[in-house]
């Protein structure tokens, strides 16, 4: 099987949808010729034409409204926001109409939202958020934080064929960073169906996108003591797979939950309570979550690595639950 | 007479049909205030009695598989674009049988088999859905069109000069329909805008605009039907400014402090819709009483169909969220 970067998944994801379905268009700033903020549509103007690779102006507000509109019509488009951070100007067509429209109309939304995200490379305050769990709280929304090259163009071909707005949140620092293999042919990866990234006995940890590998590498230091950590990969949020999560727990007793966004109403806290209401007499130890701290992302490298959760703490925090 | 105005003249008895749908509107709006105000329709309510011509003489030129969308002030253009006053009024008592199965309300009117794309309630929201049903007949190369109503107020907001610049430079099918009837809520337009003429708003993006007299049901459809020509001929989006009066609080219950109550009293007098077609049809008395009265039947039908409509089972809040 051919081993390919996260970021060449997804842009194979993407050719491959549009050569298999006419609907399937994208559109976004500099998505043409450029090839995209990321170079992740590179390649895709020349096989497929202006109309189907559409450069927009800076205009997010109309470019999720005309998505939207278009989806109702029957169309598949894929807009990519060059940085997740912009959906906050597209906030009022995708939390107002679009997440509304089937509850409101009862007419499908069939569109995907491409969401580069993330840290660890200082973009500053505006180019470096993680704000999934914003819209796990919309009802109509799904969310997808796929981790590695393999869930990226799965979970990619799958939002294409949802027929709901789906939020693919693609981590920009996975982008070149990872590889790994990545079938040629057309897969999918359903919705809320988590992934065991490792079994374990002694602790579970909760996580997702480039987390997964923060996650693995404290594992590591901790098996090297004698802990055994079931790393379990979300992949997606809403849904998000609970039955993995409290099959898990009722192995291990303990639970830690990890995630790149603030700490504060982030996706942990819901997957803590819904813990603590389903599993409660299965636990051990209190619920522990890692988490970015309740602050704006920041520029300085120094100041953004105390932000992002690091390898030493999460290992710090799994030390204590097997202590506990 | 051009060949243009021979395809765009309404034959005479359209005019007539014109006349009857306006009345449905004038009837069925005076009877949601009403209703309102009787406490039996809940939450909040805009009517669009004075702009009845600009809703039917638009819906009429529309071609079928044209689509619209709608603003908070649907009613009129949900009932012009052909949703039964039926359906339209159990949408506004929260019934099943709405045409939004009770799940949208007056704000949030839907028929897409009808080619009624939607009303959203936050002004100038509607703009991006038109703008995005225009590129998917653009890409699909179908000969339709998609006209998008909003107000005078929608054009300070983002996504209106968003959708305005895109539609224009991908040439989309799009008839963008200010009814510009002077007030943004409580704030006069002079308030709102730095320029009173609002086909200014087309030039800056080198959009064909057209201007009408939204008072007068003929020309508005020539207009519109003039601007559905150029768009379906992929020349490019129109901007459509219709001159109208809102002869009506902005919502029900609202007092109007704001607005000169002789200025108001004057304009009731002099620019309603429907006084200046039945003027121009030379009806007769007896003839005109008649129509009032149809309209007037048809009116109570729908709210006694919507007194007797099925309340949405408690069960069922959670259908739907998901497609």
């Amino acid at each position: 099987m051919p081993e390919k970067t996260y970021l060449q998944a997804i842009s194979d994801g993407l050719r491959q949808e549009m050569r298999r379905d006419e609907r399937v268009f994208v559109l976004g700033e500099d998505v043409g010729v450029y090839g995209g903020a990321f170079k992740v549509t590179v390649g895709l103007l020349e096989e497929f034409g202006p109309w189907r690779v559409i450069d927009a102006p800076l205009s997010e507000i109309a470019i999720v409204g005309g998505a939207t509109g278009s989806a109702l019509m029957g169309l598949r488009p894929i807009a990519e926001l060059q940085f997740s951070d912009f959906v906050s100007c597209a906030w009022d067509q995708l939390v107002t109409v679009a997440a509304k429209q089937h509850f409101r109309a009862g007419t499908p939304v069939p569109m995907v939202l491409r969401l580069p995200s993330g840290g660890g490379f200082s973009g500053g305050p505006f180019h470096s958020q993680s704000p999934e769990s914003a819209f796990t709280h919309v009802p109509g929304l799904k969310v997808v934080c796929p981790a590695t090259p393999h869930d990226a163009k799965g979970l990619l071909a799958t939002a294409v064929d949802d027929p709901n707005p789906v939020l693919y949140f693609e981590h920009k620092h996975l982008y070149r960073r990872i590889k790994g293999e990545v079938p040629d042919e057309r897969y999918t990866i359903p919705f809320g169906k988590a992934r065991i990234e490792r079994a374990g006995d002694d602790i579970t940890l909760v996580t997702w996108g480039a987390m997964v590998y923060t996650a693995a590498e404290a594992a590591d230091e901790l098996q090297a003591g004698g802990v055994s950590v079931e790393i379990i990969d979300l992949r997606t949020l809403q849904p998000w797979d609970k039955q993995a999560v409290l099959e898990s727990v009722a192995k291990t007793s303990k639970l830690l939950i990890l995630h790149e966004d603030t700490r504060t109403s982030g996706f942990g806290a819901e997957i803590a309570a819904q813990v603590v209401e389903e599993a409660f007499e299965q636990l051990d130890a209190p619920i522990r979550r890692v988490a970015a701290p309740d602050t704006p992302i920041p520029f300085s490298p120094q100041l953004e690595k105390a932000y992002i959760p690091q390898v030493e703490d999460v290992a710090s925090a799994l030390r204590e639950l097997a202590a506990y | 007479m051009t060949e243009l105005d021979f395809m765009t003249s309404p034959q005479s008895g359209e005019l007539g049909r014109f006349l009857q749908q306006m009345l449905l509107i004038r009837y069925f709006e005076q009877q949601v205030e009403e209703r309102y105000r009787d406490a039996e329709i809940p939450g909040f309510v805009h009517v669009a009695i004075g702009q009845e011509a600009v809703a039917v003489g638009a819906c009429a030129a529309l071609a079928p598989g044209d689509v619209i969308t709608s603003t908070h002030r649907s009613h009129a253009h949900a009932l012009a674009k052909g949703t039964p006053a039926r359906a339209v009024m159990a949408e506004l008592y929260g019934k099943v049988e709405g045409c939004s199965r009770g799940r949208g309300g007056s704000m949030h009117l839907y028929d897409v088999e009808r080619g009624n794309l939607g009303s959203s309630a936050v002004v100038g929201g509607a703009l991006g859905i038109a703008t995005g049903a225009a590129l998917s007949f653009s890409l699909r190369s179908e000969p339709r069109v998609a006209l998008a109503f909003f107000g005078d107020g929608a054009t300070a907001s983002g996504l209106f000069h968003e959708s305005m610049n895109l539609a224009q430079l991908w040439k989309l099918p799009v008839v963008f329909l200010c009814e510009n009837n002077r007030w943004a809520e409580s704030t006069p337009l002079a308030q709102h805008s730095p320029i009173t003429d609002l086909t200014q708003r087309a030039q800056a993006f080198g959009m064909t605009a057209l201007e009408v007299d939204g008072q007068d049901v003929e020309a508005v459809y020539r207009a519109t039907a003039e601007a559905l020509a150029h768009a379906r001929s992929a020349a490019g989006p129109v901007f459509l400014l219709a001159e109208t009066y809102r002869l009506a609080p902005h919502n029900v219950g609202d007092q109007q402090e704001y607005r000169d109550k002789e200025e108001y009293e004057l304009t009731r007098a002099t620019q309603d819709p429907i006084a200046k077609l039945r003027e121009r049809l030379a009806l007769s008395d007896e003839r005109f009483d008649e129509l009032e009265r149809e309209a007037e039947a048809a009116v109570a039908d729908a709210v006694d169909f919507a007194r007797h409509g099925t309340d949405p089972d408690p069960q069922t809040l959670l259908e739907d969220v998901y497609a």
